[in-house]
C-alpha cells in the first residue's frame, strides 16, 4: 500500500461517511415535528453535506485520475463506498435520528479537532473548519437526546430503544483501518484510541442527564470501512444516485 | 394522548456590532436552551447575526389596538418634533 492510496482511502471514507448521514437528514426535510425541527435537521444535513465536498474534491486531488466530486459522489457502487454503518441505518424515528446524531456527533468532535493538528495541511485546515459545525451538531443533538430522556414515558422509551438498536454499531468509530495505521504513525490521522475515551466520557454524562443507562458494549458489527454494507446502502444511493446517473452531467 | 402546546419565543437578532437587536420572527420551543437553538436555525441561516435574545412571549407587554387614538394620535399635530427644522452638516452622516 502506497501512501498515496491510503491517503486516498481514508479520505474518502470521511466523505462517504459525511454524505451519507446528510442524505439521511435530507430525508426529514418536510417531515420534522415542527417547522423549527425541520430546519435544525436540514441545517446539520447541509453541513455534512459541505464536508463531504470539501473531503471529495480533496480526493479526487490526491487520486489524480480526473474525478471530482461528483464523479465519486455519484458514480461508485455500494461495494466501494467506505462509510461506517452506523450512518447508513434508515432515519427511523426521531428519538433514532436524534440518538445517531448524538452518538456521531460525540465521536466526531473530538475526531476534527484532533486532525486539525494533521501533518497534512488540507485535512488540517478542512478539520478547523468542521469543528465548529460539529461542536453544535454536538450541542443540539445532546439537548434533544436529555430532553427525549428525560422527557414522558413515551419519549424515554424511544431513546432507550434506539440506544439498544445502534450501541453494536458504534464500535466500527474505533475501528483502525490498515490505512489508518500508517497514516496515524505519519501524523495525518488522528489516533481514535485517544477519542475513544473522549467519546465515552462524554456519551456516560449526557445519557446520565437524560436519566437513562449507557448501553453495554456486546458483539459489534463492522464492515463498512471495507464495503461490506448493509441492504439499506444500496437503496439510499439508488435514490440519490439516479438523478446524476441518468442525466450525466445535469446541471441547474 | 394529551400534549401541551410549545412555548412560542419572540427573537431578536443583532446584525452587526454596534447595532441594537431588532425583532425578526418567533418560534416555537420547549425551554429557553432550545429556543436559542432554534432561533439560530430558523433565523440565522445566512450569517445575518453576532448575536441573539429571545424573550417568552408571554412577558411582552403590548398596547391595546383600541387604544390607539389616546396612545398615538396626540402626536400627530407636534410636527416640531421631527429634526427637520435644522441642517445637518456633511461630516455628521448619518443620524
Amino acid at each position: 500500500m502506497t501512501d498515496k492510496s491510503a491517503l486516498f482511502d481514508f479520505v474518502v471514507a470521511l466523505a462517504d461517511d459525511a454524505l451519507v448521514l446528510g442524505h439521511r437528514l435530507s430525508e426529514w426535510s418536510g417531515h420534522a415535528p415542527t417547522l423549527e425541527q425541520d430546519i435544525a435537521l436540514s441545517n446539520l444535513g447541509l453541513d455534512l453535506i459541505g464536508q463531504a465536498r470539501l473531503f471529495y474534491t480533496y480526493a479526487g486531488e490526491i487520486e489524480g485520475a480526473g474525478r471530482n466530486e461528483d464523479d465519486l459522489a455519484y458514480f461508485r457502487d455500494q461495494g466501494q463506498y467506505r462509510n461506517l454503518l452506523l450512518l447508513e441505518l434508515p432515519i427511523g424515528d426521531f428519538a433514532q435520528t436524534m440518538a445517531r446524531q448524538f452518538l456521531y456527533s460525540a465521536f466526531l468532535e473530538p475526531y476534527f479537532a484532533a486532525m486539525m493538528r494533521s501533518t497534512d495541511v488540507r485535512l488540517a485546515e478542512i478539520a478547523s473548519k468542521a469543528v465548529k459545525e460539529m461542536t453544535y451538531h454536538v450541542r443540539h443533538t445532546a439537548e434533544w437526546v436529555i430532553r427525549l430522556g428525560d422527557g414522558t414515558e413515551e419519549s424515554q422509551k424511544r431513546l432507550v430503544s434506539a440506544l439498544d438498536d445502534l450501541w453494536c454499531y458504534t464500535g466500527e468509530m474505533f475501528v483502525e483501518t490498515a490505512s489508518e495505521r500508517l497514516l496515524v504513525t505519519m501524523g495525518i490521522a488522528p489516533d481514535k484510541a485517544e477519542i475513544k475515551s473522549q467519546w465515552l466520557t462524554r456519551v456516560g454524562r449526557v445519557l446520565t442527564e437524560a436519566t437513562v443507562e449507557t448501553p453495554r458494549d456486546g458483539r459489534m458489527q463492522s464492515g463498512g470501512r471495507s464495503g461490506r454494507h448493509t441492504e439499506h446502502l444500496g437503496h439510499l444511493l439508488g435514490e440519490m444516485q439516479v438523478l446524476a446517473r441518468s442525466h450525466p452531467g445535469a446541471v441547474w | 394522548m394529551f400534549e401541551t402546546p410549545m412555548p412560542l419565543w419572540e427573537v431578536f437578532i443583532r446584525n452587526r456590532s454596534g447595532l441594537p437587536h431588532r425583532h425578526c420572527g418567533s418560534v416555537h420551543a420547549t425551554d429557553e436552551v432550545m429556543a436559542l437553538q432554534a432561533a439560530r436555525d430558523v433565523y440565522t441561516r445566512r450569517g445575518e447575526s453576532v448575536s441573539i435574545w429571545v424573550v417568552p412571549s408571554t412577558a411582552i407587554v403590548a398596547s391595546d389596538p383600541s387604544d390607539k387614538d389616546a396612545m398615538f394620535e396626540p402626536t400627530a399635530s407636534k410636527i416640531y418634533r421631527h429634526p427637520t427644522f435644522y441642517e445637518i452638516p456633511e461630516d455628521v452622516g448619518h443620524m
